[in-house]
């Protein structure tokens, strides 16, 4: 019985973590169509502002919820200013650039904070169910995996500004004809996706090694979540975490991570060859 | 998305912003100098063992250089970086070689890297050096090989935390040769001494997740754990473990924790505490020789915020060692000094006594097992003179100078 609830709570922290990791994104590519390779570095940077600052002193939950999202939804838009507002609808090329903003922010976070950096340790410590012991800690990743989808639902949903962004992305010419300010939508959402992700990667800090490099590992994980998923924020990303989740966990736990992981590559690529347009592309098709 | 144009259609793509790396850095010079190559992982997913490493090989050119050179001339460090790619190994290792005609090579990190650039130095006689504990096996007369293998290590670490903890053992390894191969060893040793390994696990090096295997072992219930984990995504591990509470329940012991000086620093005190390991170097060996090198690294780096460890250390012996050699041949070339280092000569180094075994011109070492406490290493015993009788078993460089080959060494 404990085994069962254990398991479970497994397979849910999973989804929690592919959702923290690819909600941004499915914001920046899902809606935006853009391919920021640069993503698992957003993540890094997310990690590397919690770190840098828990250890000058600054309250963990602190950086963690605040400083993260800021610093990196900042470094966001100055990212979309500076680089990606010249590069919407060109999907290749969006690829391109973002794949060398990878490369120079790895290159430029080893240069100034170093590839060795004290960590910061889980907080909350373990918890017993029955005779087995987990960290606290994912409930908090579940609860904020929660959270954050609730929240751009409710945004996407109910103010004018998600209705602003929605219209603006579906045809951006008839918006501008609208009144609408294009470049100003695109940069918010491109800003705020950034600060999901920087949310994402401030959450992960406590539970990863933080090193320059990381972002590689995460990138792979992220794009096969939100691809599967489809053009759908919402629906999408959870359907898709949900699906990987629970078969690349419960794989693992059947026979060994090594099984696990290639069961969530097999997955997407079955997905993708019966729905290539992702989840949401057939099924939940006018979700948001 | 609109595919119509848009105002800015014509700006140049900010690909241009997407910087290229920089290309290595290469000293050069007169001809009146002695040249040694250094091939270590400078940048990419490796830099922060491969850092370290050439900064302690720097160190000791730098110290040989002010204690007169060698030969009458100034050694001089032709250092590449391969950015952990395999095919920068290969072209830096045929330039070495070919174009800057290195009198010796130090350097390689992992397997893939050594087994790269092995055969390019053996097919143009350049001398090479490999300083880091690996799986064992390689029989080369072109190469030196310092580091520890797991006869020397795991052999010894393993009843060691059998005494303490007991028999029941469940491996966690990274996904490759290297995890593969300990694990193998792992299993013999844990046979041998009367005990069980109750399961392994291999791990994917980009796994970050270890909530179900943490789940499994705490359902197994191992005396202890053995852990084989590599790289960064797999310092997770020990982080949740931490986290999940199990520190206090299940101790860890490991065959790599520490190997690249970085671990320690990474992890927080509350998650490394008590995780055994054992190694041919740790700082906390007892003499004055490491605590003379210890305190020069420092002066040279005073902002290293890294731990020196095994891997760093025996960088700086290769070159050490490398030079002596030459001062008493009198000679460069590598059959000369071939000679001069399967003599039986013992070097007192800051790891304590190193000699070179004639057969696989491996080191013999003082190994060390110590626990990791408030972040760093404490010595609990040293085991003096460890053959490296893994590689003894499959090669004989004294029979059959011409092997050229890594050996599987079945188990």
């Amino acid at each position: 019985m404990d085994y069962t609830l254990v398991v479970a709570l497994e397979m849910i922290r999973a989804i929690a973590w592919l959702v923290l990791l690819a909600s941004g994104l499915a914001i920046i590519f899902g809606m935006m169509r853009i391919i920021n390779f640069a993503h698992g570095e957003f993540l890094m940077l997310g990690g590397y502002t919690v770190v840098i600052s828990t250890n000058a002193g600054v309250n963990e939950w602190v950086s963690i919820l605040i400083l993260a999202p800021v610093v990196v939804g900042v470094f966001g838009i100055i990212v979309e200013r500076l680089v990606i507002q010249r590069l919407y609808g060109r999907i290749l090329d969006s690829l391109l650039a973002t794949w060398g903003l990878s490369m120079l922010m790895m290159g430029g976070v080893t240069m100034i904070f170093g590839n060795t950096v004290q960590g910061v340790s889980t907080p909350f410590g373990g918890m017993k169910i029955g005779a087995y012991q987990v960290p606290v800690y994912n409930f908090v990743l579940i609860g904020f995996a929660v959270l954050v989808l609730v929240a751009i639902w409710c945004v996407l949903k109910f103010t004018k500004a998600g209705l602003i962004a929605r219209a603006t992305m579906q045809n951006a010419d008839m918006a501008e004809a609208l009144g609408i300010r294009t470049r100003w939508v695109y940069m918010t959402t491109f800003g705020i996706g950034s600060a999901i992700t920087g949310l994402a990667g401030g959450l992960l800090a406590p539970v990863t090694g933080v090193v320059p490099t990381m972002g590689m590992n995460l990138v792979g994980q992220s794009f096969i979540t939100v691809i599967t998923g489809g053009a759908s924020v919402i629906a999408g990303t959870l359907s898709s975490a949900t699906l990987l989740g629970t078969i690349s966990q419960g794989v693992t736990f059947l026979t060994g991570p090594v099984y696990g992981d290639a069961a969530l590559l097999v997955t997407a690529l079955v997905l993708l060859r019966l729905l290539p347009q992702g989840i949401t592309g057939r099924i939940f098709k006018r979700s948001l | 998305m609109t595919k119509l144009s848009r105002r800015n259609f014509l700006y140049t793509t900010g690909a241009a912003a997407a910087a290229t790396l920089a290309s290595p850095l290469v000293a050069r010079a007169g001809t009146d100098t002695i040249k040694v190559g250094g091939l270590h992982d400078l940048s990419g997913a490796l830099d922060s063992t491969g850092v370290p490493m050439n900064q302690v090989f720097q160190l000791a050119i730098k110290e040989i250089n002010d204690a007169g050179g060698l030969l009458g001339k100034q050694v001089e460090a032709v250092i590449y970086d391969p950015q952990s790619n395999m095919s920068l190994y290969s072209q830096y290792a045929t330039q070495l070689a070919l174009k800057d005609k290195v009198d010796v090579v130090m350097g390689g990190i992992t397997s893939a890297s050594r087994e790269t650039i092995r055969p390019i130095f053996h097919r143009y006689n350049t001398f090479y050096f490999y300083n880091t504990q690996y799986e064992g096996g390689v029989c080369d007369r072109n190469e030196i090989t310092l580091g520890t293998t797991p006869a020397q290590t795991v052999k010894r670490v393993i009843p060691y935390a059998m005494n303490l903890y007991g028999k029941k053992v469940y491996t966690v390894a990274a996904d490759y040769n290297y995890g593969h191969i300990t694990a193998a060893w792992v299993k013999r040793y844990v046979e041998e001494n009367g005990g069980e390994v109750i399961a392994t696990e291999f791990f994917p090096l980009d796994v970050a997740q270890f909530g179900s295997t943490i789940s499994k072992i705490q359902g197994a219930k191992p005396d202890f754990v053995l852990s084989a984990m590599v790289g960064t995504s797999h310092l997770g591990f020990y982080r949740q473990w931490a986290a999940a509470g199990m520190k206090s329940q299940i101790p860890i012991v490991s065959t790599v924790y520490g190997a690249g000086g970085t671990e320690q620093v990474i992890l927080t005190h509350e998650e490394s505490d008590g995780i055994i390991a054992s190694f041919g170097y740790f700082e906390a060996i007892d003499n004055p020789t490491n605590k003379a090198f210890l305190e020069k690294v420092a002066q040279e780096y005073p902002d290293k915020k890294w731990v020196m460890s095994e891997i760093s250390e025996v960088t700086y012996e290769g070159m050490k060692i490398w030079a002596d050699a030459v001062k008493e041949a009198g000679s460069t070339k590598r059959d000369a000094l071939l000679e001069v280092l399967t003599s039986g000569k013992t070097y007192d180094m800051p790891a304590g006594k190193v000699k070179i075994d004639p057969k696989t011109q491996h080191a013999v070492r003082d190994v060390y097992i110590a626990t990791c406490k408030d972040g760093a290493f404490a010595i609990n015993e040293t085991f003096p003179d460890s053959q490296p009788e893994d590689t003894q078993m499959v090669c004989d460089l004294i029979k059959d100078p011409k092997s050229n080959t890594q050996y599987e060494i079945s188990l």
